[in-house]
Formats: C-alpha cells, sequence, structure tokens
C-alpha cells in the first residue's frame, strides 16, 4: 500500500535523509577537485541540518514503521535530534580540522552520516536484529573514522583496537539476541516484554541473552569492566572524531539499553538493577580515579566520558519513568558539554595534535579569553557546577534514584552517594585544567591559532546549549519526561 | 514591602548587571573598571539599605518576597528576608565596596578579571542569603565558589594554587552530600520550597535515623564552610594566601554562609537532630574556641594569626547557635556580622601592611606606630573590637552568646567565657610586636602613613564598629521575631505533646497546596 510506504518513509525520515547525503557526497566526491574538497564537508553539513529539521517530520508521524521493526516515539525522536546535533557539531568541527591535517576527504563525511544513520536506527529500533544493523552501521563507519589520520600510528593503533575488540562485541550482542530469540520465540522489543510477562519466571537462556546483550552494548557505551579500551580509542582518534565517538554512538546505545532493559527485560529488573549497580560503581570509580593522574587533556577527557557513563548509569538503575527522562536530560546534556570540550581540544591540538598535554595549556586565560571561558564553561558543566547543563543532569539523575528508593532500598541510595563522592573526585582533574589555563605562567614562544569561523560556530552553539540547559532546562525536561513516557515500561 | 515588588531581585542581580558592564571595557582600562566597579558596589549598598526602610520587626514572616516558577513544578524562584538575613545581606553590601578599595592599587593584573570575579560573589553571597528554594539556595552556594577559586589561585600570593583546590575541594565535598539530602527532602515532600519543606516536616516525623542522616549531610556542609574544628583545615592556607580582597570577602561573608545555612536550614528543618546533636557539636565548638584561640597565639605570620581568629570566633557563633536559647541565638547573629565587620577590618590592616612591606611576618615589623601611627591607632582600634572591648561591637555578641549559653550549659559558657582572655593575648601582643617598641627594621622607618583611600577604608570600619557597639538594639530588635520563630520550632520539637502553644500546626494542610500561603505563610506567633 503505498500510504504506508509513505508513512513509513515519513517515520525514517532523518535517517534517510543522512543515507541520501552519505551516498550524493560518495557520488560526488570523483568529481571535486583535491583542493575542493571541503565542499563536500558543507554539503554533509546541510545534509546533517536537514536531518534535524527531518526530525521534526518524524515527530509529526509518530508510530510503528517498517512492520514494527523500527518505533518512531518521542523516545526515539528525542535522542534522534540529540545524535543529529552531535553529528552536526562534529562535522562543523572537522571542516578545518581535515584541512590542517591534509586528510580533507570525501568519504569522511559520507562515513559521519552513515554513522550518525546507524545511531537514528539504534535509537528507534524495536527489533533486535533491525538494531544490531543499526549497532553495526555506526561501528563500521565509526572503525574507519577513528584511523583517519593515516599516517598516525596511533590513530592505526586506535582503529585497529577498536575494529578487533568492537567486532567481538557487537558478536557477544548478536549472541545475546539468538539466546533471547531461542527463548523467547521472538527478537521484538515488545514482544519479548509481552512474553516475559506472561511467563511469569524468566527462562534463565533469556537471562544468558540479556548479560550477553549487556556485553556487547556496555562495550559501546564504555562501562566498567568493558571500558578498557576507550582511553586509547579515544586518543588516537582524530579529535573530531572523538567528540562524536563520545557522544553519538553512546547515546544511541544507551537508547538501545534502554528499550531493551526497560521494555523487554523490565520484569526482570531486580535481576539487572545488581548488575547495573556494580558497573556503575565500578564505571565511576575507574573513570575518576584513572583521570586523575592523566597529563593529556585528550585522554584525561576521555577517561572523563567513562566516568560520566558511571553518572548515567545511576540514573539508569532506578528503573522507572523518572529514571528513563533523567537518563535522557544527561544525554543530552552530556552531548552538548562534552562535544564542545572535544573541540575545543580540537582546535588547541594544533597541526598533528601535538598540543594536548596540560602544560600546553598554560596561560591561555590571557591568551584566548574567550576560548577559556568556553572551555572552563564546558569543564564546570562536566564538573557538575550549578547554572550549567552537567548540574541539572546529575540533579535529574541523582533525584530520579533516589526516587526508587522504595523499590529497590538503600543500595540505591549508596550509589547516589558514591556518585556524589565521585563528582568531587573528579572536580580535582576538572579544576586541574583550569589552574594550568588561568594560574600557570603561559609558554613565551607559543601562540595558538586564531579560532576557525566553523568551529567557533560550532563551540558557540554548545556552550548556549550547556548554559540554556543549565538555566531554563524545563522545556527539554518536558520534552525528555514526554519522551520517557512514550517508552513502554515494565 | 508592597511598593517594592522587585527589590530583593535588584539587590541580588546589580552586582551581575555591572559585571556586563565592566566586560563591555576595555582590559588594559583600569581606572575606569575600578571606578565602575566601585560606584556599582555602592550603588548596591545604597538600594540594600532601603531593605531596612520598609523591614517591618515586629514580624516574623520572610519579607520582600518573590515568588516565580522556574524549572516545572517543584522548582521556584523563591525570595525572601527575615530578621536572620536582612543584616548578612546588608553586611555582603557593606564589605564589597571596601574590597574594591583596597585592592585599587594592589591588584594590577588581570584588573578586570578581579573585579568581575569580586562582584559575582557578591551576587551569589546575597542570593544565598535570600534565597528561599532550596534549589536556587544550592546554586547560589556553589556559585560562590569558582569566583572565589579563581580569587585565591590568580591573584593570590605563594602557595596560591595549593590553597585554592584545597578550599575549593572541601567545600565541595560538603556540599555535594548536602545536594543529595536537598533531592531526599524533595522526594518526601515534592517541593524545593523552604516553607513547603517545613511545613512538610512539621506535619510528619521523619524516621529518627533518616532525620539524622540528612541532619548530618546539611550540617557537614556548613560546619566545613564555617568552619567549626576539626573540618578547619582549609581555613588558614586560604586566607593566609588570598589577596587582601578575598580574604575580606572570605572571612567577613562567606564564613557566614555557614552559620547562617545551620540557623536557617539544619536547626529548623531537623530540631529534634540537632538537639540531639547539640552535645556534641556544643564540645566541637568549644574544642574550636580554643585551639583557634592557643594556635593563633603562636602564629609568626600576621595574616595567618587573624585567620585563627575566625576560627576562634565562629566556634563561638556555633555554640550560641546551639544554646537554642533567644538571646545566645540572637548574639550569635550579632556575633556573624561583628565578626564579619572586625576580622574583615583586621584583614584589611594587615593587607595595607602588606601593600607597604610585601610581608606578613611579624618579626619583618616592630615599633610601627613611629611611622605610622594613624594607621596603627587604627590597627589597636580594629583588635580591641575584635577582642570584644565594651562598649564595641564585638562585646555585645560574645556577651549575648555567653549568658545566653549559661542558663543550660553553665560548663560550655565557662570554658567558652576563656576565648576572651585568649583573644587579648594573641591580638594585644600581636599589636604589641608590630607597633610598639623601637623600629626594628631599618627600612621601616620611612613607610607613609595612611593615604587618603585608607584613611576612607578605615574610616567607614570604624564607624561601623562603633556604631554597632552603641546601637546594638537597633539590630538585635529587627532578629527578635525570627529567632524567636526558630527557637519556637525546636523547643515544639521537645514537647510535641502540648502542640496548642506551637506556631505552624494549625494550617498546615491548607496552606501547603495554594501558592499564596506559601508566599505569605501565616505565621501568628502564640
Amino acid at each position: 500500500m503505498l500510504g504506508g510506504q509513505l508513512l513509513n518513509l515519513h517515520r525514517v525520515a532523518p535517517e534517510l535523509l543522512l543515507c541520501m547525503t552519505g551516498i550524493v557526497v560518495m557520488i560526488v566526491d570523483p568529481f571535486v577537485g583535491p583542493t575542493r574538497k571541503r565542499r563536500l564537508g558543507w554539503l554533509a553539513l546541510i545534509g546533517a541540518l536537514l536531518a534535524l529539521l527531518s526530525v521534526h517530520i518524524a515527530y509529526d508521524f509518530r508510530g510503528l514503521a517498517y512492520d514494527n521493526l523500527i518505533s518512531t516515539d518521542m523516545f526515539s525522536v528525542f535522542l534522534h535530534a540529540v545524535v543529529i546535533l552531535a553529528a552536526t557539531l562534529a562535522i562543523l568541527g572537522s571542516l578545518d580540522y581535515l584541512e590542517q591535517e591534509h586528510i580533507q576527504r570525501g568519504e569522511y563525511y559520507a562515513l559521519v552520516l552513515f554513522a550518525t544513520a546507524g545511531m537514528g536506527i539504534l535509537a528507534g529500533a524495536n527489533e533486535l536484529v533491525t538494531a544490531f544493523i543499526g549497532l553495526e552501521m555506526s561501528s563500521i563507519s565509526t572503525y574507519v573514522l577513528v584511523g583517519f589520520r593515516r599516517r598516525s600510528a596511533t590513530s592505526n593503533e586506535a582503529s585497529m583496537k577498536y575494529f578487533l575488540l568492537g567486532s567481538f562485541a557487537t558478536a557477544f550482542f548478536l549472541y545475546g539476541i539468538a539466546m533471547v530469540y531461542g527463548a523467547t520465540g521472538t527478537t521484538y522489543v515488545d514482544k519479548v516484554q509481552v512474553m516475559l510477562e506472561g511467563s511469569g519466571t524468566i527462562p534463565a537462556l533469556a537471562m544468558l541473552g540479556l548479560g550477553l546483550m549487556f556485553v556487547g552494548l556496555g562495550f559501546k557505551v564504555v562501562i566498567a569492566p568493558f571500558q578498557v579500551y576507550g582511553p586509547d580509542v579515544y586518543q588516537g582518534a582524530p579529535t573530531p572524531v572523538t567528540a562524536l565517538l563520545s557522544s553519538g554512538p553512546k547515546v544511541a546505545t544507551f537508547a538501545l539499553m534502554l528499550r531493551v532493559f526497560y521494555v523487554a527485560f523490565g520484569t526482570a529488573s531486580e535481576f539487572w538493577f545488581w548488575a547495573v549497580w556494580v558497573s556503575a560503581v565500578l564505571t565511576m570509580f575507574i573513570g575518576n580515579l584513572a583521570a586523575l593522574v592523566q597529563t593529556n587533556v585528550k585522554r584525561m577527557l576521555a577517561y572523563s566520558s567513562i566516568a560520566h557513563a558511571g553518572y548515567i548509569l545511576v540514573a539508569f538503575a532506578a528503573s522507572t519513568t523518572l529514571g528513563v527522562a533523567a537518563v535522557l536530560f544527561y544525554l543530552a546534556a552530556y552531548v552538548l558539554m562534552k562535544v564542545g570540550a572535544f573541540l575545543i581540544v580540537t582546535h588547541l591540538g594544533q597541526q598533528g595534535e601535538t598540543r594536548l598535554e596540560l602544560r600546553d595549556y598554560a596561560g591561555l586565560g590571557s591568551k584566548e579569553p574567550v576560548l577559556a571561558a568556553c572551555f572552563s564553561l564546558f569543564l564546570l558543566s562536566l564538573l557538575g557546577l550549578p547554572a550549567t547543563a552537567g548540574f541539572l543532569g546529575k540533579f535529574f539523575a541523582f533525584q530520579s534514584a533516589l526516587d526508587s528508593h522504595s523499590v529497590h532500598g538503600t543500595a540505591i541510595v549508596w550509589l547516589v552517594v558514591i556518585a556524589a563522592i565521585n563528582s568531587v573526585i573528579g572536580a580535582y582533574y576538572y579544576l586541574r585544567v583550569m589552574i594550568s589555563m588561568y594560574f600557570s605562567e603561559p609558554a613565551q614562544d607559543y601562540a595558538p591559532s586564531s579560532v576557525a569561523p566553523a568551529l567557533g560556530v560550532a563551540i558557540f552553539v554548545a556552550a548556549v546549549g550547556t548554559l540554556y540547559l543549565g538555566l531554563l532546562p524545563a522545556q527539554v525536561l518536558e520534552l525528555a519526561r514526554t519522551a520517557a513516557d512514550s517508552l513502554p515500561v515494565h | 514591602m508592597a511598593g517594592q515588588p522587585l527589590l530583593l531581585t535588584v539587590i541580588t542581580f546589580l552586582p551581575l548587571l555591572s559585571v556586563l558592564a565592566l566586560l563591555l571595557l576595555r582590559s588594559d582600562d583600569h581606572v575606569w573598571i575600578r571606578r565602575i566597579a566601585l560606584a556599582a558596589s555602592l550603588a548596591e549598598f545604597a538600594v540594600s539599605l532601603l531593605l531596612l526602610r520598609g523591614f517591618d520587626s515586629s514580624n516574623a514572616a520572610y519579607q520582600f518576597t518573590e515568588y516565580h516558577h522556574w524549572i516545572g513544578e517543584a522548582i521556584h524562584y523563591h525570595l525572601g528576608v527575615d530578621g536572620i538575613s536582612l543584616f548578612l545581606v546588608l553586611l555582603t553590601t557593606f564589605l564589597t565596596p571596601l574590597a574594591i578599595l583596597c585592592s585599587w592599587e594592589s591588584i594590577h593584573e588581570n584588573v578586570k578579571g578581579f573585579f568581575v570575579s569580586l562582584l559575582v560573589i557578591e551576587t551569589a553571597m546575597i542570593g544565598v542569603f535570600v534565597s528561599l528554594d532550596l534549589f536556587l539556595f544550592f546554586v547560589f552556594w556553589e556559585l560562590t565558589l569558582i569566583p572565589m577559586y579563581f580569587m585565591i589561585g590568580i591573584w593570590g600570593h605563594e602557595h596560591r594554587i595549593y590553597a585554592a583546590v584545597k578550599f575549593i575541594l572541601y567545600t565541595m565535598f560538603g556540599s555535594i552530600l548536602m545536594l543529595v539530602a536537598i533531592l531526599w527532602l524533595y522526594n518526601l515532600s515534592g517541593t524545593f520550597d523552604l516553607d513547603g519543606i517545613q511545613q512538610y516536616l512539621a506535619a510528619t516525623t521523619l524516621p529518627h535515623l533518616t532525620e539524622l542522616l540528612l541532619f548530618g549531610a546539611f550540617f557537614l556542609a556548613f560546619a566545613i564552610k564555617v568552619p567549626l574544628f576539626p573540618l578547619h583545615t582549609w581555613l588558614p592556607d586560604a586566607h593566609t594566601e588570598a589577596p587582601t580582597a578575598g580574604s575580606v570577602i572570605l572571612a567577613g561573608v562567606m564564613l557566614k554562609l555557614g552559620t547562617y545555612g545551620i540557623l536557617r536550614f539544619c536547626v529548623p528543618l531537623f530540631p529534634s537532630a540537632a538537639e540531639q546533636m547539640a552535645p556534641l557539636i556544643g564540645v566541637l565548638a568549644i574544642i574550636g574556641i580554643v585551639y583557634g584561640a592557643l594556635v593563633a597565639t603562636v602564629q609568626t605570620d600576621l595574616k595567618r594569626l587573624v585567620a585563627y581568629t575566625s576560627v576562634s570566633h565562629l566556634g563561638l557563633v556555633v555554640l550560641g547557635i546551639f544554646a537554642f536559647q533567644p538571646t545566645a541565638i540572637q548574639g550569635a547573629i550579632y556575633q556573624m556580622l561583628n565578626h564579619g565587620v572586625s576580622t574583615g577590618a583586621l584583614f584589611l590592616t594587615v593587607g595595607m601592611l602588606y601593600d607597604r612591606r610585601h610581608t606578613h611576618d611579624i618579626k619583618q615589623f616592630g615599633g610601627l606606630a613611629t611611622p605610622m601611627p594613624v594607621l596603627m591607632s587604627f590597627f589597636l582600634f580594629v583588635a580591641l573590637s575584635s577582642l570584644a572591648l565594651p562598649p564595641l561591637n564585638g562585646f555585645i555578641g560574645e556577651f549575648l552568646i555567653l549568658i545566653g549559653t549559661f542558663l543550660d550549659h553553665h560548663v560550655w559558657a565557662s570554658i567558652a567565657a576563656s576565648a576572651a582572655v585568649l583573644s587579648a593575648i594573641y591580638l594585644l601582643w600581636a599589636y604589641q610586636r608590630v607597633a610598639l617598641g623601637e623600629v626594628t627594621v631599618e627600612r621601616n622607618r620611612t613607610l607613609p602613613d595612611a593615604s587618603k583611600r585608607e584613611w576612607i577604608i578605615l574610616l567607614a570600619v570604624s564607624l561601623a564598629i562603633l556604631f554597632m557597639g552603641i546601637a546594638s538594639p537597633l539590630f538585635t530588635r529587627r532578629m527578635e521575631a525570627s529567632v524567636g520563630n526558630v527557637v519556637a520550632r525546636v523547643n515544639a520539637s521537645l514537647n510535641l505533646p502540648q502542640s496548642a502553644s506551637i506556631p505552624y500546626s494549625g494550617n498546615k494542610t491548607a496552606s501547603r497546596d495554594t501558592s499564596s500561603a506559601m508566599v505569605h505563610p501565616a505565621r501568628e506567633r502564640p
């Protein structure tokens, strides 16, 4: 039926636009001279912006698409907006970076667009094999992107590591799907829920499947004990890719985790609560303690994203609708501040990413006051200082966790206290960067080049967003709540 | 009060507004940056005096209230002052122009950043004092940290980075647990509004352990800020390493955020836990009083000496609060103001010495009364006020605290009274070593006496000291009703059976639902 097909297309409008632009970029690529590749970046940017706008189309035509494979609900719409925003900022940050590194190529942008489409599918998947396709789309594209600085050994190493371990992780995920299918006879998220609710007890096979999926997805969101590869990959990847990698896939995979854990396995929340609890504690401590001793800012921020995944797990552990809303809000806030921070590192790294050490940031406060102020804003937001997005993210995360006290008892209260203590540990290394920027004498012989306009715009958007979510979060919070309500949580 | 609906918002955000003006100036235009900062802070002081005119001292409720929705249903922009916070706001607006004046010549680098930080701190501190919503309160509370961190870290002395990091980590550790407690209260009561939470807590009895933990989380945050022994170790470093203006603001106002928090949140929200913990806290306060005084006595660094006096003096304030006695609490509030003015003044004079000699080492001074009689006379005057000589301000506060405490706790009051003797020792001895005798270091002979700018600063604080000493009823009269309120709440938790005579038991159900009741909570005192 044509009407049905059209409706389907509307519901995947963002993915459609992203993929189409990606393909166009690939086709046009050979016809664009080597000195003009930058234009492909602008093309990709337009595609990403259109996709961002088309989220509204998906919103208008909410519903199930393609025989229930895709669920375009508020939840999916919200996350589409977040993911595509991250990709847009990353593209803006890449334009001049690629120029400077002499790796300006069309396929870079195409890969970013395909990866984003994959993330979109992850966020909307109502069926596990579809989710797997989304996961692979985003993973394989990012494997290549991580190794995009071909002449850099660290970039190659990172790509290889990410590819090998990532393949294992997706295999785990796939194996998990198989087990769940074996136990319940379906791979549809909502049907698994119905099956498990009906059966009363949860079959051991399904539990095993859930465990395997936790491993696979836990790897992608970089939570302990599957975090080991994270810092290496984040450090080795070209910095704009790191910005994308630390935000987009994480957001999308958390979305899938919410669907799998909250919807499909909502009845088993007592079972997986402890897995999430332990993982959250480990993730926070490992991320924060390891970040304390880093002298490389990029690597420090990589550990900090591990720590933040831990805070997200705190809200995740709540296993209530309030928890979903808190996770969603946190993800939105996290994307803005993290992408913003990495984009600033992109600029300050200078050619060849040679300026990434803490000491290279010395005296930035007097040399580049605006840039330093923006970086401080992102750092303070990551730290969780009030009036920034990061604070409210933590605030709602902690609140939703405490709210589930009646379900989980004192365990969840302890988790919040541990998270609170961790955020003070975290304060130290964020402040260390500020010490370097403001309290240390600048190196006389070195002045960073001025910020390219495109990158400047991206940083500006992230900074404004961080402040906006920090001061006037009501609207986004409301959206997050509606999104959470649209998820058929058990 | 009806005619000034936005007064508190104006007072809170005027400094922030002037920050915008400062940001527009060129950063090397030092003269105008200083002038505008000073003008803004003076205007701020003038506006804040309007509070006095409209304040109704017979009313225990919050006045000048403003109430708007902010985030969702639960978080409000709710401001108001009562007898407890009124003078703390005035103290802040009084000290900030002085802090700006004292930095006039001593800050050369990044002048714009310095005054911006100073004015942001002013907004944040006033915000803490006037917030009646726990969320809003927490935002302002944390907002005080970063500018002070910069102030110590950028414009401080030799070990500034160590001091700045220590300061911020200590304070954050305390406040993050307070945040957890605030969230817990929200989950219980469904609101962040102080009135709403108070009514909720008055209507329900929390499990004992829960109340104790909540009290503990709040108290830890405030005790670190005060600082109460043994959590005081950040203070000497921060005070010593901060620039003069930073020390003045830190000692003058920021420490009061802690005692204010105890008085505004810890005690009224969790009266029975407060009552239960009072013996322990009282002992810690007394240890702080004596220990702070003893350590101050043996300091060789003048600024560190003054810093330790804060540990001692604020121990006395905490003791006064936990005596749960109207006179003692009034004394505690009064002592908060006195300490702000007197210790602020001490730091100002120490800063003036530092401007001349770039050292705080007492050995480098001696016989300074000869080259600079005016400055040293002021130093003596300020020291006398700090050691509570009648009829100066310090005396009133200490006296009220001690007699109030003595009623129920003879031993506490007796030991605490030793502070009066000890403070005479360390301050007069310090004065003697700095000012009296022969000039010991030759280059000190030619030091200039107080300049016109310093005259203005010292005269302003000295007049304030004298005025607060002789006109104390003007202050205490306005505190009475609000203090009675706090004490009534503690007593209410102790004698629950006779709740007929207790305020707040009457119309809590009625007033919980309507927002207008939150704005003007009905509080007829028996």
